[in-house]
């Protein structure tokens, strides 16, 4: 049996990566990302991996996806400042359907902001940072554990859906250290990028145009194919027609938003009969969690409903939960983000009540259980 | 000089765009353009220096040595029977 | 001829570069390399950035890779670490290579990793058609630098020397076959080698500044260049305000993906078989 172990979020993002089969790192070191750089640095050898710090973020986002088309999987962290310099590429990688995973620690921003200050102010960054439509897949640990957790899921699912990834943590989650079991690697359960079997007639971007996956090859395996951020038809050549472009985005973004049900993940407590409802993700979530039990011990009906993937965004679940609330609360470290999701979702059934804190610290619970009691009145 | 080689001008006429460099630089003005298609005028004139095929941007024109077999197809450890582009039956 | 041709995706010729572009003398002079070197097409991987002489990869048949503008080397360095057994070359021109992807370009030369860098420098943005570069000298025009560029231009090659490059060459598309051979020496150079080649760009480069046509271009690039062997032994003012061309620098040094590969060997643990990420997580923090 695993024995439990003290352990920092970023730690266990990078162990969570490295049991997912990482074999290549490429970052920048930025606050409060560095230790996955620095842990990466140190183990990635250990297992014949390969690690380089590059000369910016545009580098190291550029680096990992030359890497991942070689066949291995390959990771970059950091922080809002470098985060907003890989957006470009970000979307290179959706649209060329390269599987890379980016963690964002997120800290106050915007601009250099609080570098060692939590925050939760790059949502929607996290989804429409680079330009254009695009697919992309954001999951948001809660606690250590989840670093770990959502770091494994996170390669597995850039793997199945051919899309980048980002795991969305921020300075409390990455540098707080938990009592962590984690499962023996052997039973973890990992994917990879399904390949074609030989490079006769391969055709690299041929799928299913209802957000099929296409097969991924390798480079320097003989299927000698090409990669083009320019919009490209089924061989990856590249093309201009209006139907093979339309054809082409549709496919892509259907890849996400197809499978939501399937890619979905979220917790709740006491939400059966809930008439206020608390939505909020990472360690809002934590503080919003204290306050949901604290409002239930004095008889009020509160539910807590933590997203553990951010984008796609799970409407049906929120939709549903929210059905009987009498109003819906959003706590989180910005001045309204995940919030907007959460109107459009929940519409006119219930108000919904932005919590936003802005000023570097976490919520304290009675913050919340205030605000909780207020909507409850 | 009777053991005067003599070259064929192998012409690839849909990638020629008629930018002229091989016909300014031919040592022997072999070359002309014809209908903006580059043509072997004069090829027995031809030395066979090959700066035409050097500088062709579009390669779109190779010297041959008319006596010359070509060079056997190389065998690659990968079977192409279907090139990777082939369209899908 | 017919050697080269099988290292070329056929059915994508013609190409899109304009009539009389150097860019696809460039590329010949470099598949000319790859043939003479019997490169194994299955080993080869060509990267690009964005603008004309980026284009050059889809035409070639290797693993080819269009990235974003100025981040070829970037992406490439992912490339070649990942995959040190393959020969990786990126194509890129003088906007992308020393505008936006200057900073990539020092990078990659510093670390003296083993990329051959062709730079198809034709002194203009020729895919936006025609705007000043870094490589523009300074007096030219530019659709924006109308009433003549003020900047002055990088020494590109003395540039990669200073940064770390360990093989560095300047070449033409006047002088083709010097520039095969240069690009034969860049590609068995073991370390970072970079073959800056000055090309003509007729349509905006040549029109734009009344120099004229391809020919014309041609001439132009010949008569501001001198083989640096030659150079050696010329009086000065025959060579004043001259580019020299030919190998200019080359000193091996230690490369970067042997370097690191050493530090793998140094430190591998054997972890039976453990397919990536630490066996024990109590011990990983030791």
């Amino acid at each position: 049996m695993p024995s439990a172990k003290l352990m920092q979020g970023n730690e266990a993002c990078t162990i969570g990566a490295l049991v997912a089969g990482l074999e290549f790192f490429a970052g920048y070191p930025i606050t409060p990302s560095t230790e996955i750089a620095e842990l990466c640095s140190e183990e990635l050898p250990k297992v014949g991996g390969k690690f380089v710090q590059m000369e910016d973020e545009i580098g190291s986002i550029a680096a990992i996806i030359g890497a991942s088309l070689t066949g291995k999987k390959a990771m970059t962290a950091t922080s809002g400042p470098g985060f907003s310099l890989m957006q470009e590429s970000l979307g290179y990688a959706s649209e060329t359907e390269v599987p890379v995973v980016i963690i964002n620690v997120q800290r106050m921003g915007p601009s250099t902001g609080m570098p060692t200050s939590p925050a939760q102010g790059d949502v929607m960054q996290a989804r429409w940072g680079t330009h254009g439509d695009h697919p992309v897949i954001v999951l948001a640990p809660g606690n250590v554990k989840e670093c770990f957790d959502l770091t494994v899921r996170a390669f597995n699912l850039a793997e199945r859906y051919r899309v980048p990834v980002v795991v969305l943590t921020d300075e409390v989650i990455g540098h707080m250290r938990e009592k962590v079991v984690l499962p023996d690697w052997k039973d973890v359960e990992v994917e990879d990028r399904a390949r074609p079997a030989a490079p006769g007639g391969y055709r690299p971007y041929e799928a299913d145009p209802d957000g099929g996956v296409p097969l991924m090859a390798p480079f320097g395996e003989g299927y000698r194919w090409h990669v083009t951020g320019l919009f490209h038809d089924e061989t990856g050549f590249p093309s201009g027609k209006a139907e093979v472009a339309d054809r082409l985005l549709r496919r892509l973004d259907r890849k996400v938003s197809k499978n939501e049900p399937v890619i979905r993940d979220y917790v709740t407590e006491s939400t059966e009969d809930c008439e206020i409802l608390v939505v909020s993700f990472g360690s809002s979530a934590m503080s919003a969690l204290s306050a949901v039990r604290r409002a239930r011990r004095e008889g009020v009906k509160a539910g807590m409903l933590r997203l553990k993937t951010i984008w796609p965004f799970p409407e049906e679940v929120v939709r549903e939960l929210s059905k009987s609330a009498k109003a819906v609360l959003v706590p989180e470290m910005n001045l309204g983000q995940l919030a907007y999701e959460v109107e459009r979702t929940v519409g006119c059934h219930a108000p919904v009540v932005r919590i936003g804190k802005v000023n570097g610290d976490l919520f304290r619970p009675d913050e919340i259980h205030d605000k909780i009691m207020e909507a409850a009145k | 000089m009777s053991d005067k080689k003599s070259y064929v001008h192998v012409i690839r006429e849909k990638w020629c765009k008629g930018c002229n460099i091989c016909v300014a630089y031919c040592p022997k003005k072999v070359l002309t353009l014809v209908n903006g298609k580059v043509f072997a005028e004069r090829p027995h004139d031809c030395i066979g220096c090959r700066l035409c095929e050097l500088r062709c941007p579009d390669f779109a024109i190779e010297i041959r040595e008319a006596s010359a077999v070509p060079e056997p197809e190389e065998e690659t450890t990968v079977d192409y029977s279907i090139p990777p582009e082939a369209t899908h039956a | 001829m017919s050697d080269i041709l099988k290292y070329f995706r056929q059915d994508r010729l013609p190409h899109i570069w304009c009539p009389g572009c150097g860019h696809g003398t460039v590329t010949g002079a470099l598949v000319r390399a790859i043939a003479r070197l019997k490169l194994d097409k299955n080993k080869v991987c060509v990267v690009s950035g964005i603008g004309c002489s980026s284009r050059a990869p889809g035409y070639l048949d290797f693993d080819t890779l269009h990235t974003a503008h100025g981040r070829a080397l970037a992406f490439a360095t992912g490339i070649k670490l990942a995959r040190p057994d393959l020969k990786v070359i990126v194509m890129t021109g003088d906007g992308d290579c020393t505008a936006i992807g200057g900073n990539h370009f020092i990078h990659a030369a510093r670390r003296n990793i083993d990329i051959t860098t062709i730079v198809m420098n034709n002194n203009i943005y020729g895919m936006t058609s025609g705007q000043y570069s870094p490589m523009t000298p300074k007096g030219f025009l530019g659709t924006t630098a109308p009433y003549g560029n003020v900047e002055r231009t990088f020494d590109l090659c003395k540039l990669a020397e200073a940064a770390g490059a360990t093989y560095v060459a300047r070449g033409t598309a006047y002088h083709a076959q010097m520039l095969v051979d240069l690009c034969e020496q860049a590609l068995t150079h073991r370390g970072f080698s970079v073959v800056e080649a000055l090309t003509q760009c007729p349509t905006y480069f040549g029109r734009k500044n009344k120099v004229g046509g391809a020919v014309e271009l041609l001439e132009w690039i010949k008569d501001r260049t001198v083989n640096s062997k030659a150079a050696a032994v010329l009086p000065p003012e025959k060579t004043a305000g001259k580019l020299l061309i030919g190998e200019l620098y080359k000193n091996p040094q230690p490369e970067f993906c042997d370097e690191y590969d050493k530090v793998i060997a140094q430190v591998q643990r054997k972890f039976d078989g453990f397919r990536g990420g630490v066996r024990g997580c109590e011990q990983n923090s030791d």
